[in-house]
C-alpha cells in the first residue's frame, strides 16, 4: 500500500509538472484528487484495513494527497499568471483612438467677464446688486440730472417703449416730451438708475456695483442695441476722487495685468461732477504706443499708437443727483453737505473685447455655439 | 469740431507747439481728441506760384496743352495742362515734381502722349480750397496782388492752403468751444500758451461802429422786429447796403473748407466764417424780400408751411419757433432760413439776424425733423444771449471787407434777456476743493486755475489760514449755463490742474458686513454652473423679437404670454417688441447653430422677459423676470433630468411635476408645470397659503412649433429664478448618513395607465415609516405579459436605522405595509 501511494504522488507530481495550461491542471485535480480518484478512496478505505496498518498508511496517504494538492495549487497559479499576462497582452488596444465624448458646457463670454469683474469688486468691499431692464425717464435721466435737451434722451439713443393700456401712466414732472413716446417708459440706457434706486432705499455708507443688460439704438462692429455694463457707486463721509482712481487702478490691474497704470481724462457726464473717462495703459504694446515685440516694430492697432486704451467713464456723485434722492427719501441722509462718492459705469462687452480679443461685438450676439465653445 | 491748426493760432499763440503737443494736452483737460487730420496737400512746401509764360496746343491731344511756366528755376519747366482755361500770362498754383496730393498721389516727372510734364497745375479743389474743378485756379483773377508775386514763391506764404487740422469731440455742456475762441481759451489755459484779445472786441481789431451797445441807436429805416415769445431772449438784425454777392476770396473759402464748410458765396461764407469763430449762428436775409419790413418772431400754429433753404417744403408744428413777415413764415428760427429771403446772385441789401433761442425748444424741432445743421446743433445747446452782439460785431467787419456793404442805421436788438437779474458770483470754498479731489490745492492755484479760463476771482479775505479760505467766481458769460455751483467750479480745477497728477488712495468700507454675493446670486451662479457640468453652453439671445413671436409659438392673442412689451421706436420690425418668453431665443438660436451645422444642439440662458402687465413690485412699469431656460435636442426626461440636476444642486427638496396640456408652444401629452412647495418659513409670493407654487414649465416643444424653426425633437424647461431663487435653502443642516448598512428591494407593481409615477412613489413613501430612506422607479414597462391598459412599474425601495442593522422581520414588515398600501391607494398588484 504504502508502494503504491508513493507510486501515485510520484506519477501525480509528474503529470502536474507535465501539464502547460491551467485546463489540464482542473483535468488532473480531477483524476488525482476526485471523488473517484485513487488516492481519496485509499483514503476512505483506511478503516477497512487492519489496524497496525492503518496508522502508516492513512499517514502516507494524507501526506501524500496534500503534496499533490499543494504542487497542483502552486502549479495552477505559477500558470495562471503566464495566462494573465497572455491574455493582457492580446488585449491590447489602439491608446490613440478618440474617448467616449462628453459634452463641455460652457459659459457665454459675457458671463465669464461679468464673473470676472464680480470677483474683482467683491474683493475691494462692494457689494453686488441687479435692478430693472425697463425704466422711467425720471429714474433713467432726470434723477441723474439729464438736462431736458441732453442728447441721451433723444429718440435716436433711446428705446422706449410705447403706451400700454394695461398699465398706469407714469406720473412725470414737468412737461410731456416729444421723444418719450408718451409712455414715460423706456429701455434703461446704462445700469445708472440703480445708483438712485440704491441710493433711496438704503443708508449710506454703500458701496456697490450693478451689472446688468442696457439697451441703445446702435448697431455696428462695436455697438449691439443690447449690452451689459457695470455701474459702481461708493458713498461715504469722504470719498474722493482719489479713492475713485485708486479703485479703478486695482481693477485695472485685476483684469489687465499687474504692470497696467490708469489715466484719468476730464469728460462730461450729466450726473458726475468732476467727470472723468478712464484710461489703462495698453497692454498690448506696454503703453509705449509701438509694438516692439513684432516685426518692424509696427504702430500698436489696440490703442491705436497712443498706449492708452479708455475702458470706463467716472466721477464724483454730482450733488443734484444727491439732493434728488434727498427729495426722494424726505430726509438729509444724502445731503450733498454730508456725504460724498464716487460712481463709474463700464461695457462688460468692451472688457471683453479688450481682454480676449474678439474683433465684431456681434458676434457675442449671434452665439454661434462654436465660436462660444472656445471660452467653454 | 474742426479746428485748423493756422486760424487756431490767430487766437492763441502756439508757437512753438504742434498739433500732436496741443491735442495731448487738450486730451487730459477734457477735450477729447477724435483725430488729427490733414487738410489738403500732404507736402505743402513743394507747391509753388508760377506763371504761365506760353501755351501751345499737345501735337498729338486735342484737350491738352504744352505749358512753359515759370517756377523761380534758371529754365522755365514744361507742364502738360488738360485745363480749358490755361493761358499764357496766368499766374497759377504749380505743385511740383515730388508734390503729394491730398489722395497720396506723387506727382513725377511724366510724360503725356510723348510730352514731358514737370509738375501740375492746380485747380482750387485739388488745392483742398471749395469744390471749383472746371480749370485751374488763376491767382491772377482770384488773389489780390497776385501779379507781382515772385514765381517760385511757396504758395502757402501768399495763401495758406494746407493745415493740421484737430478735430475734436466736444461735450454737450461746452457750446463755447463750438467757437473757435473758446477752443483757444482751453488751449491757453491747457498749455499757459497766451490768449490773443476776442477778435469781436476793440482789443482784438474792431473799430467802436460794431460795438455793443450800438452808438448809432437801435432803429434801422424801414424795418421793425418784434418779438412774441419768452422763447427767443435776444434777437438782433443790422441792415447792409452795398453788398455784392459773388465768391468769396480765397483765404476765406481756404479757411472755411480746412474746417469742413463748403464755401458758398461771400455773404453766406462770412456768416460761416463768424459762426466758427464766436460759436454763434448768423442768418443773413435778402433784405428787400422781406415782405412789409416787419419780422415777427413767433411760436407756430400746427399746420403752417415754408419752403426751406435745402428747397423742402416742411409743416411746423405748434409751439416751434419761426420768423414771419407779411406774406408768412419766412424762416425756422435757429434751425434753417426759408428759400423766400435767401440771399441770391443780385442780393445788395442785407439783414443779418443774430439771435439767441431757448436751446430745449430748438432742440425738439431739429429732432423732429431730422434737421441737426450747424446752426441748428448749435443753437440747440443754448448760447449766451451776449454772444449775439459779438457775432454782429465781428460779421460786421467781414462784410464790409468781403461784400463791400456798409452797415446802414443802428443795431435793432429786442427780447427779454436784459431783465434778467444779473448774475451772482459763486462762492469756493478752499477746503472743499481738498476734501473732494482727495489731494490738497491752496487757493491761490485754484484762483490761478480759474483766471486761466476766463473767470474772476477775487479773495474775499486773504488773510485767512490756508486751507480755510473763501474766494468770490465770476463766470464768464458763455460759461454760465454750464457754471452754476460751487461743484461746477471745483471740476475747471480738477481738470485743469489736478486730474493729470492726481495720486490713487483707497478707501475703507465701512459697513460692518463683508461684501458677499448674496444666497440668490450665489445659487444663480450655481445654476448655471450646474448646466454647464452637464455639457450645456450658455448663449445670450436678443431681449428684442418680432411681434408675430407669439404667434409662431401657437399663443392665442389673449393668452397672457402673448402681452409682450411693444418699442416706440424699434431699430426695425424684428426687433419690435420685447421678449414675452426666453424660449423664443433659445429656439433661433438652435435654428441657427441647426443652419450651421451643428447637430446636437444643448443650450441654455439666464435672462430676462418681460409682459405688458403691471409688475407688482412697480405696479406702474411692465413686468419683467429673470428667467434660466434651457434647451437639448432630446426628449422630455433628458430636460427633467437636467432639471432634477439643477433643482438637486440647489438643495430645493419639495418640488413636483404636474402634466399639463394647456401650454400651446408645448407638445400636449408631453408638457408638464414645475410646482415648488416651499419649506416652511420661505418667502411667500403665490397664490394660495399652502399651496405649491408654479416656477416654471418643462416639456417637449410642441411639434407644429418646432417645425417653424426648423428643429426636430426638442425639450426644454423654463424657470422663473425671481421665483425659484428667493425658496433655495442658505443653508443645509448636517444629517447623519448613518455606519449601519441599509436593506435594499425592488418591487414590481401593476396599476392602470392612468395611475401616475409620482402617485406610486407617494403611496409607496407614505406607507414606509421611518426606516424608508429612499423610494423611486426606475423602470417603467408595458407589453407582454402586462394587462392592455395597465403599465408595471419598478420600484427601488431602500430601508435603513440609523443604529442598528435591519433584521429580516423588520424588512419583510415594512415591504408587506408598502405592498398592501400600494393595492389600497393606487389600485397595484404585484407583479409575478
Amino acid at each position: 500500500m504504502i508502494d503504491r501511494i508513493a507510486q501515485l504522488r510520484a506519477a501525480g507530481e509528474a503529470d502536474v509538472a507535465a501539464a502547460t495550461t491551467t485546463d489540464e491542471l482542473e483535468e488532473l485535480r480531477v483524476r488525482l484528487l476526485g471523488r473517484k480518484a485513487e488516492l481519496p478512496n485509499m483514503l476512505r478505505g483506511v478503516s477497512e484495513l487492519p489496524p497496525e496498518q492503518r496508522g502508516p498508511v492513512g499517514k502516507a496517504a494524507n501526506q501524500a494527497r496534500q503534496a499533490l494538492q499543494q504542487t497542483l495549487e502552486a502549479r495552477i497559479a505559477e500558470l495562471a499568471a503566464g495566462e494573465l499576462d497572455a491574455r493582457l497582452v492580446a488585449d491590447r488596444v489602439d491608446v490613440t483612438l478618440p474617448g467616449r465624448r462628453e459634452p463641455v458646457g460652457g459659459l457665454h463670454l459675457i458671463t465669464r467677464v461679468r464673473r470676472e469683474i464680480e470677483d474683482v469688486f467683491l474683493g475691494l468691499g462692494f457689494d453686488v446688486l441687479e435692478g430693472p431692464e425697463t425704466e422711467t425717464v425720471h429714474y433713467n435721466f432726470d434723477a441723474l440730472n439729464h438736462a431736458p435737451n441732453h442728447p441721451a434722451r433723444d429718440r435716436s439713443d433711446t428705446f422706449y417703449l410705447a403706451p400700454s393700456a394695461n398699465l398706469p401712466a407714469v406720473e412725470r414732472a414737468g412737461d410731456p416730451r416729444a421723444e418719450d413716446g408718451g409712455s414715460g417708459r423706456l429701455l434703461r440706457t446704462h445700469t445708472s438708475p440703480m445708483q438712485i434706486r440704491t441710493m433711496e432705499r438704503e443708508d449710506p455708507p454703500i458701496a456697490v456695483i450693478v451689472p446688468g443688460r442696457v439697451y441703445r439704438p446702435d448697431s455696428d462692429a462695436t455697438h449691439t442695441p443690447q449690452f451689459h455694463q457695470v455701474e459702481g457707486l461708493w458713498v461715504d463721509v469722504d470719498i474722493t476722487l482719489a479713492d475713485l482712481k485708486g479703485v479703478l487702478l486695482s481693477f485695472a490691474r485685476s483684469i489687465f495685468g499687474d504692470e497696467r497704470e490708469v489715466r484719468l481724462r476730464p469728460h462730461f457726464f450729466p450726473f458726475t461732477e468732476p467727470s472723468v473717462e478712464v484710461d489703462v495703459s495698453c497692454f498690448a504694446c506696454k503703453g509705449t504706443g509701438i509694438r516692439e515685440d513684432l516685426a518692424g516694430h509696427p504702430r500698436c492697432g489696440l490703442c491705436k499708437g497712443t498706449g492708452w486704451i479708455e475702458i470706463l467713464g467716472s466721477g464724483l456723485v454730482d450733488p443734484n443727483v444727491l439732493r434728488s434722492v434727498g427729495e426722494a427719501r424726505g430726509d438729509d441722509a444724502y445731503s450733498p453737505e454730508a456725504v460724498q462718492g464716487f460712481a463709474f459705469g463700464m461695457g462688460i462687452e468692451r472688457i471683453a473685447m479688450l481682454r480676449y480679443g474678439v474683433p465684431d461685438l456681434r458676434l457675442l450676439y449671434e452665439n454661434d455655439v462654436r465660436v462660444l465653445e472656445q471660452w467653454a | 469740431m474742426r479746428v485748423p491748426l493756422s486760424w487756431l493760432g490767430e487766437l492763441v499763440d502756439v508757437a512753438g507747439r504742434d498739433a500732436t503737443e496741443i491735442a495731448a494736452r487738450l486730451n487730459v483737460t477734457g477735450t477729447e481728441l477724435d483725430r488729427l487730420l490733414h487738410h489738403g496737400i500732404l507736402t505743402p512746401e513743394t507747391v509753388v506760384v508760377g506763371r504761365v509764360l506760353a501755351t501751345e496746343p499737345h501735337p498729338d491731344a486735342d484737350r491738352l496743352k504744352v505749358c512753359r511756366v515759370a517756377t523761380g528755376g534758371d529754365e522755365p519747366v514744361q507742364i502738360v495742362c488738360g485745363a480749358p482755361n490755361v493761358a499764357a500770362g496766368q499766374v497759377v498754383p504749380v505743385a511740383q515734381i515730388g508734390t503729394v496730393m491730398p489722395d497720396g498721389t506723387k506727382i513725377k516727372r511724366a510724360k503725356l502722349r510723348g510730352q514731358v510734364s514737370e509738375g501740375m497745375i492746380c485747380s482750387a479743389r485739388e488745392l483742398g480750397i471749395g469744390d471749383a474743378h472746371d480749370g485751374i485756379l488763376a491767382l491772377d483773377e482770384q488773389l489780390p496782388g497776385a501779379r507781382e508775386i515772385p514765381p517760385g514763391t511757396p504758395l502757402s506764404d501768399v495763401l495758406p492752403h494746407a493745415d493740421d487740422v484737430l478735430e475734436l469731440e466736444i461735450t454737450p455742456n461746452r457750446p463755447d468751444c463750438l467757437g473757435l475762441y473758446g477752443i483757444a481759451r482751453e488751449v491757453s489755459a491747457a498749455t499757459g500758451a497766451a490768449l490773443r484779445p476776442a477778435p469781436w472786441t476793440r482789443a482784438g481789431g474792431l473799430d467802436e461802429e460794431a460795438g455793443d451797445p450800438d452808438p448809432a441807436g437801435d432803429a434801422i429805416d424801414g424795418f421793425s422786429v418784434e418779438v412774441r415769445t419768452p422763447r427767443c431772449p435776444r434777437f438782433t438784425a443790422r441792415l447792409f447796403d452795398g453788398v455784392t454777392v459773388g465768391p468769396s476770396p480765397l483765404w476765406l473759402q481756404a479757411r472755411l473748407a480746412a474746417a469742413g464748410q463748403r464755401p458758398i458765396n461771400n455773404v453766406v461764407d462770412v456768416t460761416n466764417y463768424v459762426m466758427l469763430v464766436t460759436g454763434q449762428p448768423l442768418h443773413a436775409f435778402d433784405a428787400d424780400r422781406i415782405a412789409g419790413g416787419l419780422l415777427v418772431v413767433r411760436e407756430a400754429t400746427d399746420g403752417e408751411q415754408l419752403r426751406t433753404l435745402d428747397d423742402q417744403e416742411r409743416t411746423v408744428q405748434a409751439g416751434e419757433l419761426v420768423i414771419a413777415d407779411d406774406e408768412g413764415i419766412t424762416s425756422l428760427a435757429a434751425v434753417m432760413g426759408g428759400a423766400r429771403s435767401e440771399v441770391h446772385e443780385g442780393t445788395t441789401r442785407v439783414l443779418l439776424e443774430v439771435a439767441n433761442w431757448d436751446g430745449p425748444t430748438i432742440h425738439r424741432t431739429a429732432q423732429r425733423l431730422g434737421l441737426f445743421s450747424e446752426a441748428a446743433s448749435r443753437n440747440a445747446k443754448g448760447l449766451a444771449p451776449e454772444q449775439a452782439a459779438w457775432a454782429q460785431a465781428l460779421a460786421t467787419r467781414l462784410i464790409h471787407e468781403v461784400t463791400g456793404g456798409r452797415k446802414v442805421g443802428g443795431t435793432i436788438d429786442v427780447g427779454g434777456w436784459r431783465e434778467r437779474p444779473a448774475q451772482q458770483p459763486i462762492a469756493l470754498r478752499e477746503a472743499r476743493v481738498t476734501r473732494l479731489l482727495g489731494t490738497a490745492v491752496s487757493r491761490r492755484r485754484q484762483a490761478e486755475l480759474l483766471a486761466s479760463l476766463g473767470f474772476m476771482v477775487a479773495d474775499t479775505s486773504p488773510e485767512t489760514a490756508e486751507g480755510e479760505g473763501e474766494q468770490l467766481v465770476l463766470v464768464p458769460s458763455e460759461r454760465r449755463d454750464d457754471i452754476t455751483r460751487e461743484i461746477d467750479l471745483i471740476e475747471e480745477i480738477a481738470r485743469i490742474g489736478v486730474v493729470a497728477d492726481l495720486a490713487p488712495t483707497l478707501p475703507v468700507r465701512r459697513r460692518l458686513t463683508a461684501a458677499t454675493l448674496t444666497p440668490a446670486q450665489r445659487a444663480r451662479r450655481r445654476a448655471e454652473d450646474v448646466l454647464v457640468g452637464r455639457g450645456l453652453q450658455e448663449v445670450a439671445g436678443w431681449s428684442f423679437t418680432d411681434a408675430g413671436a407669439a404667434e409662431r409659438l401657437g399663443l392665442s392673442a389673449d393668452d397672457p404670454r402673448a402681452a409682450a412689451v411693444r418699442l416706440d421706436n424699434p431699430l426695425s420690425e424684428d426687433h419690435a417688441v420685447l421678449r414675452p418668453t426666453i424660449l423664443i431665443s433659445l429656439l433661433d438660436i438652435a435654428r441657427r447653430n441647426r443652419a450651421r451645422g451643428v447637430d446636437d444642439v444643448r443650450i441654455f440662458e439666464t435672462g430676462t422677459v418681460f409682459r405688458d402687465a403691471p409688475d407688482p413690485r412697480r405696479p406702474d412699469m411692465p413686468f419683467e423676470h429673470l428667467a434660466i431656460a434651457a434647451l437639448v435636442q432630446d426628449d422630455l426626461f433628458a430636460a427633467k433630468g437636467l432639471l432634477e440636476s439643477l433643482l438637486g444642486a440647489l438643495g430645493i427638496d419639495g418640488w413636483s411635476v404636474e402634466a399639463t396640456d394647456q401650454v400651446a408652444f408645448l407638445h400636449p401629452g408631453r408638457a408638464a408645470r414645475v410646482l415648488v412647495t416651499p419649506a416652511g418659513g420661505a418667502r411667500r409670493n403665490g397664490d394660495g397659503p399652502d399651496g405649491p407654487l408654479q416656477v416654471g414649465l418643462l416639456g417637449e416643444v410642441h411639434p407644429r412649433v418646432a417645425e417653424r424653426w426648423d428643429l426636430p425633437q426638442v425639450a426644454v424647461f423654463m424657470i422663473d429664478l425671481d421665483q425659484l431663487l428667493p425658496l433655495v435653502p442658505a443653508d443645509v443642516d448636517f444629517r447623519d448618513v448613518g455606519q449601519f448598512p441599509d436593506a435594499r428591494f425592488d418591487l414590481a407593481v401593476i396599476v392602470d395607465d392612468e395611475v401616475t409615477a409620482a402617485s406610486v412613489v407617494e403611496a409607496a413613501r407614505g406607507a414606509g415609516g421611518p426606516l424608508l430612506e429612499q423610494v423611486g422607479v426606475f423602470d417603467a414597462y408595458r407589453g407582454t405579459g402586462i394587462p392592455e391598459g395597465q403599465v408595471s412599474l419598478a420600484l427601488h425601495v431602500r430601508l435603513r436605522a440609523a443604529d442598528r442593522t435591519l433584521d429580516d422581520e423588520e424588512i419583510s414588515g415594512v415591504r408587506e405595509r408598502i405592498v398592501a398600501a400600494l393595492a389600497e391607494r393606487v389600485g397595484g398588484t404585484l407583479r409575478g
